[in-house]
């Protein structure tokens, strides 16, 4: 579905990215794992096209994403960024309902077949009782959920989600990646998610990436790239590891 | 949707009363059904024309303040505190002075003005970091005030008994209104009204944000275009026939918003309506407050403007 095939970000004249591949398919649910400044945001802006790649390029359904018009692109790839604030009283539902621009000509009004996409993304992302709330009245928290639900609302299959649970409480990040994880499963989505939890991503992905000042430091399954040495090479922290008694899955617990 | 339809056929309503309390008041008193001939005169060729362009200037003004603050993502952006009136002024002025009375140098020569100061405050404003509304207001005030020094110098050059006229138009005068005035400006209000109605879903996500318009699909580039060229058109049409009316494109926008919210789909065509209705209002105090002497109808929109843009700033 998405490819980047070798690319490189520069700032100015710094690179930020290095040579960095990635491919992802249907079904598929991919964790982006690195220090701050790894150049996680940065490989996911070049995924959506937000950042120019200075080398390499990136392919969607085929085609490079450069080719694409924004329109096509929105349909197939949502993201949920770090999020924004508006300085414009904008309630949730007119909120998560722009996320349906792409399917929309101009004038557009939103159809029926909007509204109930919508109203779907609402409830999924456990809202319902927001829908008349206005956006700069929410809390952090609910403000990313309502983020979130939007990219639902857009229908498309790519799921970019950078830190989509950074100020949520635990029921609602788990509530995240169950569904992140629920639509890969069921509705052949494809995300990739920037997260600093790596007992999250160990549970949830299939596959983890630790990128690492620029480049790609490690990829595969949560037991191949979680090791002492990696952690330790990448965040410098020491850290246990073990197997959580309630799914088997990689428990990393750090030693302070 | 209902309620929708509701205010927009208030507003049309509202519309129809203004333009005709603005007709029938004046400060020679004149029967509109039954007018002498002088009193057809006074009609026909003052106030009617001023009253219609009166609408359409309103309208315009409102347009471009209601998607400049979607574009610009802040509610305080408005064609009279950005310079872009002023620039417009200054295009007016220059054409005046250096073309004399060649037809459409002056909205053409407007609209250039306006056009040159969009982009100089823009590209002032804007900043790695992106654009925040002091930066954006600050690079507004710097400007007018630099605009307003060259506005000054050019008409001291001016002789004295032009110079009274000239300090008039500035504050946003319609006395001198024609028919051609109001043609054009009536054009310009209604391709504004259709073309930026058209951006208007576009600019419901630029007003989150650049970046969350771009993820969902939005060209940035060509609505950024397509809203400061439709602004400048506006300004430029709009200063050309009745100077700098100011502070009509921040009330209005903001009075809509306080009704409908913040749906661009609603706000943009709602603001031509109200900003129509508001500058008939205003200019009708204008012309009967002192009567028979005249104020400048930029006067009555700055003296609601100013505490209310203090209110907002403070706000925000």
């Amino acid at each position: 579905m998405l490819e980047a095939r070798n690319i490189s970000v520069r700032y100015g004249p710094c690179d930020v990215l290095r040579e960095v591949s990635l491919s992802l398919s249907a079904g598929r649910m991919v964790a982006l794992l690195g220090p701050n400044g790894a150049g996680k945001t940065t490989l996911l802006k070049a995924l959506n096209g937000t950042l120019p790649v200075a080398e390499g390029s990136v392919v969607l359904d085929g085609r490079p994403l450069a080719e694409l018009s924004r329109r096509e692109a929105a349909r197939r790839v949502a993201v949920v960024a770090q999020e924004n604030e508006t300085k414009f009283p904008v309630t949730v539902l007119d909120f998560v309902l722009s996320g349906r621009f792409a399917h929309g000509g101009a004038f557009g009004w939103e159809r029926a077949e909007d509204i109930a996409v919508a109203e779907r993304a609402v409830a999924d992302c456990d809202l319902q009782n927001y829908a008349t709330r206005l956006m700069n009245q929410l809390s952090g928290g609910e403000r990313q959920r309502v983020v979130l639900a939007r990219a639902l609302a857009t229908e498309a299959k790519i799921l970019l989600l950078d830190e989509p649970t950074a100020n949520l409480d635990l029921a609602h990040q788990a509530m995240i990646f169950r569904l992140v994880r629920g639509r890969c499963d069921a509705e052949g989505f494809a995300a990739v998610v920037i997260t600093h939890d790596l007992n999250l991503a160990a549970e949830f992905a299939d596959e983890l990436i630790f990128l690492h000042r620029g480049g790609l430091f490690a990829a595969g399954s949560a037991e191949e790239v979680l090791s002492e040495a990696n952690i330790a090479e990448v965040f410098g922290v020491r850290v246990l590891l073990d197997r959580s008694p309630a799914s088997g899955s990689v428990l990393v617990t750090n030693v302070y | 949707m209902k309620r929708a339809n509701y205010i927009f056929l208030l507003l049309i309503a509202g519309l129809a009363a203004a333009l005709a309390v603005a007709v029938s008041v004046g400060s020679e008193s004149v029967s509109v059904f039954s007018p002498d001939e002088q009193g057809r005169a006074i009609l026909l060729d003052i106030r009617i024309p001023r009253v219609l362009l009166g609408a359409c200037v309103g309208a315009s003004l409102a347009l471009a303040g209601a998607s400049l603050q979607a574009l610009l993502r802040n509610p305080l952006a408005e064609p009279y505190l950005l310079g872009v009136s002023n620039g417009a002024a200054l295009g007016t002025l220059l054409a005046f002075v250096l073309l004399g009375d060649v037809a459409g140098a002056r909205p053409v020569m407007a609209f250039a003005g306006a056009a040159i100061a969009t982009i100089a405050v823009y590209q002032m404003a804007r900043s790695k970091a992106g654009m925040n509304v002091e930066r954006l207001v600050l690079s507004g005030v710097i400007v007018t005030t630099f605009l307003s020094s060259v506005i000054v110098l050019l008409t001291s050059l001016l002789d004295a008994a032009r110079l009274r006229g000239y300090t008039f138009w500035l504050l946003g005068d319609l006395s001198q209104a024609t028919y051609n005035g109001f043609y054009l400006t009536l054009a310009a209000a209604v391709a504004g009204t259709i073309l930026l109605t058209s951006q208007a879903r576009a600019l419901n996500l630029m007003m989150i944000g650049e970046r969350d318009a771009f993820d969902h699909g939005v060209e940035i580039g060509r609505v950024r275009i397509i809203v400061f060229g439709m602004a400048s058109v506006l300004v430029g049409t709009s200063v050309a026939a009745s100077g700098s009316v100011g502070y009509v494109g921040l009330i209005v926008p903001h009075i809509v918003r306080l009704v409908v919210g913040s749906d661009n789909r609603l706000v943009v065509p709602m603001s031509a309506f109200a900003g129509a209705i508001f500058v008939v209002l205003a200019d009708t105090v204008a012309r009967t407050a002192i009567a028979p002497r005249e104020l400048p109808v930029g006067a009555i929109t700055a003296l609601i403007g100013a505490p209310l843009f203090i209110f907002l700033l403070r706000r925000s």
